[in-house]
This record gives structure tokens, C-alpha cells and sequence, in this order.
């Protein structure tokens, strides 16, 4: 257990994403690439996707104002967006993309919006509590190697 | 924290500072990529761009051991990306998707992966994917251990040289063999050598223009239904070549026929009826296939196709040996002769020896000029066929974007093989835009070849490598392909209709329609399509070449067959091919039967071309003859 305030801080905040299922394997991948001579990898990575995945976000949003839907491009442009955010460990913004994906897939337009919608807030959701939690890495400093979730 | 060695410590270290490139547009997955490779100890070169992937590839075909790419890409197909790459350069390629269904892994088996990962990518999984550069090279050496007079493949699972036999896992193989081929620059015709061969890799053979009209011719003579690589070789009588290196370059070419086979039974029926009365008339059904290139464009085959520098060129060698291309029907006498074929003695070819090589550097050369101006020819008149010009082997650049296309079309006629060929030269056609540029603009030129040099040549032969493996099935496959395309070709045909004016102008064709490399070049495809729908009346197959204008994409016409055209012209070629844009339309000779409307096996169009070929040019009504097609002397 880590004796310095700020970096059990930093455990609980990691682990409670894991455990609220906001993250998922994937991550602690990119918490392995991280080391002292990529010191501060992860962040870089997800400060990439969230600044990439912006501009799909908004292909998608534009998309589903044209009616009637266009349904294999916003599959397509999902499917993209499912690569960068599984690539991340974004599980719960994953699964949202699948669905979406599958509303696609059957013609469901309203399936598709409606999740859309919900997309949207657990990829903000995530976005606000990995910015917390790279503020306190940064102040915590570099961590022991990462520990699997439970 | 990662290790990048330098190239000269990998022999040592290998697979530690293994060359990779990566490429994907996503620019999140592509920085999570490189930094697991690096942490592999890789050496990592990342790009978002699968053309500027390309060219780095093409620049320096040593700099790289292995490349990962993505599947979707927005500049180009990745499983195109992944033709070329397996073609030009011969070097591993893993693809890499969120998308996991069997039938995207299947479609990466087919165009040649060695492996196919799913995003998110492990660091387990990339350690290992060494493996596929050593297989290659191992296998490339077992293969060069064997005796070479056996010509059975090397058993094995996928290992297997299968050569004499295409099949799929055959194509797995040719590509681990051909990545093998270090033959010594001797065989370098053109003058390049592999440099700095790194450890794992040893010096290939480069496929010139020359060795590939050979190699063509041989293939020709025998038939490609018993060429078998010791026996080409006998053929080819060519120091230093081994029986491996031919029995892997066949490997590809016959991909490559299988793959314009495709294209071409959709071209098949657009077999434009080749106004010479000369009997030799091209078998323009693969031509047509070129066209259906662009019709395949659309589809996935074409997207791989069509990036493949369609190696027409060779493909039309082959069919046009009427020793037995594989080709059936394939009436002999002046059907498309490949430049060597033409050797051969077929009827009038003689001149025409189109040869359209793949100016590649590396072993593109595959397509030799293209009998193409053999075909024409026969379309003109019943002139021996003014060949088209002769592509100089000197411009190799002007690779064979027209023989792709012309043994599509042959193949389309005749037999499964010219949809092959058409096939590929859709892809190619497909292919990179930055190959139809070249092509285009080389074509033009007349030799502008170095453009092609680089990777169109290899683009054709790539297609040229699926079609040649399809050459080898049985012609059920093709007529189930053949289906296929010719749906895909309708639609892409009309939109070029003008371009099939009146064929038979002065100007020999050079254009290959093959322009397969043309990324765009649906235009081209476009009006093979059409000879598609006019095959039925007509089985005039239209080769066209595509003029870089007239064709965008098709650029990838064979540079040498423009040249040649040019060239031709001077020599008096008769043009039977319509001089629009390069498109060499060679019509096949629509005799008494026409070709059924339900042409939609290559049997059924090489039938009726043979007969037609009795004929002896009639020209068939048709749109074929539109002609919009001028056959351009692209170089």
C-alpha cells in the first residue's frame, strides 16, 4: 500500500475506475508502456484520443441531423471511433459504440440517437474523472508498476 | 526506454530492431501501436497514410522487414494497400482491425496477410509477429535447398511452394517464397540492385521487363495449365535464375490472372469485337475485365485489384501462348500475344509485342509488354496486329498497365484468366492514385515509366498474382466470378461509353486499360464495363488504355504500351485500337456467334471467341466500338 497520500489517492481513484467499470484491461496496457523514458504515456495517449475522437463525435452529431439517416456512414464512423476508444480502455464508451453499431446495423434510428446520447455522456464522464486523476499523478509522481484490478 | 538498434546490429540481434512500418489513420491507435512495438524492440517507422506509406516503401524496398496496417483507412483500402505491398515489395504484411469478422480475416488471407489482428492490439501478439519475417525467409531458403528438379511443392501446410498449383494457401506461400527470392542482382535487369540486403533478407531477383517477358513467353509456350516452374525455367534459359524464384514469381502471377479473371468474365462480355478481321483479335474480354476494373472498383475484389499494378501484361502473355494458356478457348492465332508470345509464332503478333512491363524495379516487371499490340493488331486488321509498339524494355517505367489489362480481357474471352487479369487491373486501377498518376502521366510520356517503375509495375504484377493463382481454378470458380463482376461492370461501363468511339483508329493501343493501378480510374473501368454490356453483341473486348486524362486512375496503363502505341504508330500499327484516351480497344472479332449475352463464364466467351476469331473481324456492333477509346500511347 502506498505510503504517500498522493499516490494512494491516485490507487483509489485507478481502482474505483476499474471497479465502476470505466476502464478496462486495455488501460493497464498503457499503464505498462508507461516508464521512465515514456514517463507520461498514458496521458498523452488519452489526451490524443479525446482531442481525435472529438472531430468523430462531431462527424456523428452532424450525420444523424440529416434525415433520413445514413446508416452505413455512421456505422463507419463509429467504427472508428470504437477502435481509438477500445484502444484506450474505454469500456463503458465502448460498449455504447457497439450498440450504437447495432441500431446501425438494423435501421433503428431512434435506437441509434438514443444511445448516441448516452455515448456522449459516458465519454464526458470519463473525460472528467481521467483529467482528475492525471492531475494527481502528475503531483504524485511516477508510480510503482501497475497493479491489475481485482 | 525502447532500444532502436541500428539496421547493421539486427543480423545480430534479430528480432530486436526488426524494421516495421505502421501504418493507420488513427492517430490514437497508431501512437499506442508504435509504442508497443517499440517496446518490443522494434525498429518503428509510424505513418497515417497508407500513400506515403507506399512510398516510403518503394523508396528503399530494404528499409522495412515487416509492415502493419490498418484495414480502413480513408485514403486507401488497407487490403489494397496490402496487394501492393505483398506484390511490390514482397515484404510481410499484418493487418490490423477493430473489426474481427471471419469474413474481413478471410478477404486479409486472400490478398496475401500473414497475419490479421484485432485492435486492441496486445503487446503478447506483437511480440511475435517476427515470425513472419523469419518464415519467409526460412521457407525461401528450404525451397532453394530442395533439388531443383523437384518441382513439387514443398508439402506443408501453407509452407507448400505449391507450385504448378495455385491456391490460396499457395498465395500465402508465394509470398513468404517470393520474399525469399534472393537471387543475386544478376538478375536484376535492370540495373538495380538490392541494396543492402539486411540480414534477414537477401538479395532478390528483380523481375525486369525482360526477364518477365520471358518468363511470360514460357509460361505462354506452355500453357498455363502445365507451367511448372522447371520447365519455365528450362524455358527462360536464364543464368542464375533458380527454379525457386520462378516457381514464386509464377505463384504471384497466377494470382494475379486469377484476380483479372474475375474482372475480366465481367470484361469477357464486353469482348469488343476487334475490328481486324485478323483473327488474332484480342481477346479483349480481359480487356473488357479492365474495364470492370472500374466496375470492381466498387467492390472489394476490384479495390484489390485494382491497386495491383495489374500485371496485364503478363497476363496476356499467357493467354495468348495458344500452347494452352490456361485459358481456354483461347483461339491461338493472334490472340493476344504477348510481346514474347509472340515469338512464339502466332500469327501476326509478331509485332505486337506489347510489353507492357511493369517498370517496377523490384520483380514487377512481371507484366511484359503486353501482347497488346498484338491484339490490336487483330483488331485492326487482320494484320498481324500491329503490335503496339513494342514496349521498349528500356522504359520499363511504362510497365504494363495495358497488358493487365489486355490478358483481362484475353482472359475474359477465353478463359477464367482474363478476369483475372481484368480483375487486377481493376484494382489496380484502384490502386493508389499515386500509381493512375503515374501511369497516367507516364503513358502520356511514353515512359514516364519511372513513376510506374516504382510500385505500379509492382501493382500490376500484384494483380496480376491473383489473377494468375485463379487462373488456376477451375473455371467454375471464374464463372461464379464472373458473375459478380459482370454486375459490378455494368454500371462502371456506361459511365464510359464515350470512351468507346469507333475503335480501330490508326493509333495502336497502346493504353492498357490496365491502368489498373489507376486509383480512380474508374473512368477506365468505366468503359470496360461498357464493353461488358456490349459483349454481347459484340464479344469485342475492348482493351483500353487509359489515357491519364481520359483515365484518371488508369495511369497505370501501361506505360510501355503507350509507348509502344506511339511507337507504333510510326511502325504502322494498324490501330485497330481506338486511339481515345488510350484505350486500346481491341475488339475481338465478332464472327457469326456472338458472344451468348449470358456470357458469364469465360467458357462461354472464350467459345465465342474462337469463333469469332473465324471471323476474322467482323466488328461487332456494338458499343464496343464506340470507341470512345483512344488508345493512348500513354509513355
Amino acid at each position: 500500500m502506498e505510503r504517500n497520500p498522493l499516490r494512494r489517492q491516485l490507487q483509489i481513484m485507478r481502482k474505483s475506475l476499474f471497479d465502476q467499470g470505466y476502464l478496462d484491461e486495455q488501460f493497464v496496457q498503457l499503464e505498462e508502456l508507461q516508464d521512465d523514458s515514456n514517463p507520461n504515456f498514458v496521458e498523452e495517449v488519452v489526451t490524443l484520443y479525446y482531442r481525435d475522437s472529438a472531430r468523430l463525435i462531431l462527424n456523428i452529431e452532424q450525420a444523424l441531423e440529416r434525415k433520413p439517416y445514413n446508416f452505413h456512414k455512421l456505422d463507419a464512423y463509429m467504427h472508428q471511433f470504437k477502435g481509438s476508444s477500445s484502444s484506450i480502455g474505454a469500456k463503458k464508451v465502448k460498449a455504447e459504440s457497439t450498440l450504437f453499431r447495432e441500431y446501425c446495423k438494423s435501421g433503428n434510428g431512434e435506437g441509434c440517437m438514443r444511445c448516441f446520447q448516452q455515448l456522449k455522456k459516458e465519454y464526458a464522464t470519463l473525460r472528467k474523472k481521467l483529467e482528475a486523476y492525471f492531475q494527481v499523478a502528475r503531483q504524485a509522481g511516477p508510480m510503482e508498476t501497475a497493479c491489475r484490478p481485482k | 526506454m525502447t532500444v532502436e538498434r541500428i539496421v547493421s546490429e539486427t543480423k545480430d540481434q534479430f528480432p530486436i530492431g526488426m524494421r516495421v512500418l505502421a501504418v493507420d489513420d488513427d492517430p490514437t491507435c497508431l501512437l499506442l501501436l508504435e509504442t508497443l512495438l517499440r517496446r518490443c524492440q522494434y525498429h518503428v517507422t509510424t505513418t497515417s497514410q497508407a500513400i506515403t506509406a507506399l512510398k516510403m516503401l518503394r523508396e528503399n524496398k530494404n528499409k522495412f522487414d515487416l509492415v502493419i496496417s490498418d484495414v480502413h483507412m480513408p485514403d486507401m483500402d488497407g487490403f489494397k494497400l496490402l496487394e501492393l505491398v505483398g506484390l511490390e515489395m514482397d515484404l510481410p504484411v499484418i493487418m490490423l482491425s477493430a473489426n474481427g469478422d471471419t469474413k474481413l480475416v478471410m478477404k486479409g488471407i486472400t490478398h496475401g496477410a500473414c497475419d490479421y489482428l484485432l485492435k486492441p492490439v496486445r503487446i503478447e501478439e506483437l511480440k511475435n509477429i517476427w515470425q513472419h519475417v523469419v518464415r519467409r525467409k526460412k521457407f525461401d531458403r528450404k525451397v532453394r535447398n530442395n533439388s531443383d528438379s523437384q518441382d513439387k511443392p514443398h508439402a506443408d501446410s501453407g509452407e507448400a511452394a505449391g507450385i504448378g498449383k495455385a491456391d490460396n494457401s499457395a498465395k500465402i506461400n508465394k509470398k513468404r517464397k517470393d520474399q525469399n527470392e534472393d537471387e543475386d542482382e544478376d538478375l536484376d535487369e535492370n540495373g538495380q540492385d538490392n541494396d543492402d540486403p539486411s540480414a534477414q533478407k537477401k538479395p532478390r531477383v528483380v523481375w525486369s521487363v525482360e526477364l518477365h517477358r520471358k518468363f511470360v513467353a514460357a509460361v505462354n509456350q506452355l500453357g498455363i495449365e502445365k507451367a511448372v516452374p522447371k520447365k519455365i525455367l528450362e524455358l527462360m534459359n536464364v543464368e542464375k535464375l533458380t527454379r525457386e524464384n520462378v516457381a514464386s514469381h509464377l505463384q504471384k502471377f497466377r494470382l494475379y490472372l486469377k484476380r483479372i479473371s474475375c474482372v475480366a468474365n465481367q470484361q469477357a462480355n464486353m469482348a469488343a469485337a476487334v475490328g481486324t478481321a485478323d483473327s488474332s483479335y484480342l481477346r479483349m474480354g480481359s480487356l473488357n475485365g479492365l474495364g470492370n476494373f472500374h466496375a470492381l472498383a466498387g467492390t472489394d475484389q476490384l479495390h484489390n485489384a485494382a491497386f495491383r499494378s495489374f500485371p496485364p501484361s503478363r497476363v496476356l502473355g499467357r493467354l495468348n501462348t495458344p500452347a494452352g494458356l490456361g485459358i481456354r478457348g483461347l483461339p491461338s492465332p493472334g490472340t493476344i500475344q504477348l510481346g514474347h508470345v509472340q515469338n512464339s509464332g502466332h500469327s501476326s503478333n509478331d509485332q505486337s509485342k506489347l510489353q507492357s512491363f511493369i517498370p517496377g524495379n523490384h520483380n514487377t516487371n512481371i507484366l511484359q509488354g503486353m501482347p497488346m499490340s498484338l491484339d490490336l493488331d487483330q483488331l485492326q486488321n487482320n494484320k498481324g496486329v500491329s503490335h503496339i509498339g513494342e514496349l521498349p524494355t528500356a522504359n520499363r517505367t511504362a510497365v504494363f498497365p495495358v497488358s493487365g489489362s489486355l490478358i483481362d480481357s484475353r482472359i475474359a474471352g477465353f478463359s477464367n484468366n482474363p478476369l483475372l487479369g481484368v480483375t487486377s487491373n481493376s484494382l489496380m486501377l484502384e490502386g493508389s492514385s499515386q500509381q493512375a498518376n503515374l501511369h497516367a502521366s507516364n503513358l502520356r510520356d511514353g515512359v514516364s515509366a519511372a513513376g510506374f517503375q516504382n510500385g505500379n509495375t509492382l501493382s500490376n504484377f500484384a494483380s496480376i498474382d491473383p489473377v494468375s493463382s485463379q487462373l488456376r481454378d477451375s473455371k467454375a470458380d471464374l464463372q461464379g466470378q464472373a458473375a459478380p463482376i459482370n454486375c459490378n461492370a455494368g454500371p462502371m461501363i456506361r459511365s464510359v461509353p464515350q470512351e468507346w468511339s469507333a475503335p480501330r483508329k490508326d493509333a495502336p493501343y497502346q493504353s492498357h486499360l490496365m491502368s489498373s493501378s489507376v486509383n480512380s480510374s474508374i473512368p477506365v473501368n468505366g468503359a470496360m464495363v461498357q464493353l461488358d454490356q456490349c459483349l454481347d453483341r459484340n464479344n469485342s473486348i475492348f482493351h483500353r488504355t487509359m489515357d491519364s486524362d481520359s483515365i484518371g486512375p488508369l495511369n497505370f496503363v501501361d506505360p510501355l504500351s503507350i509507348k509502344h502505341s506511339e511507337g507504333l504508330n510510326s511502325a504502322a500499327m494498324e490501330p485497330p485500337v481506338i486511339e481515345k484516351e488510350g484505350y486500346l480497344m481491341y475488339q475481338l472479332r465478332p464472327h457469326g456467334n456472338h458472344i451468348p449475352d449470358n456470357i458469364g463464364s469465360l467458357e462461354d466467351l472464350a467459345s465465342a471467341m474462337m469463333k469469332q476469331d473465324q471471323d476474322k473481324g467482323k466488328p461487332t456492333a456494338g458499343n464496343f466500338r464506340h470507341n470512345s477509346y483512344s488508345h493512348r500511347t500513354c509513355i
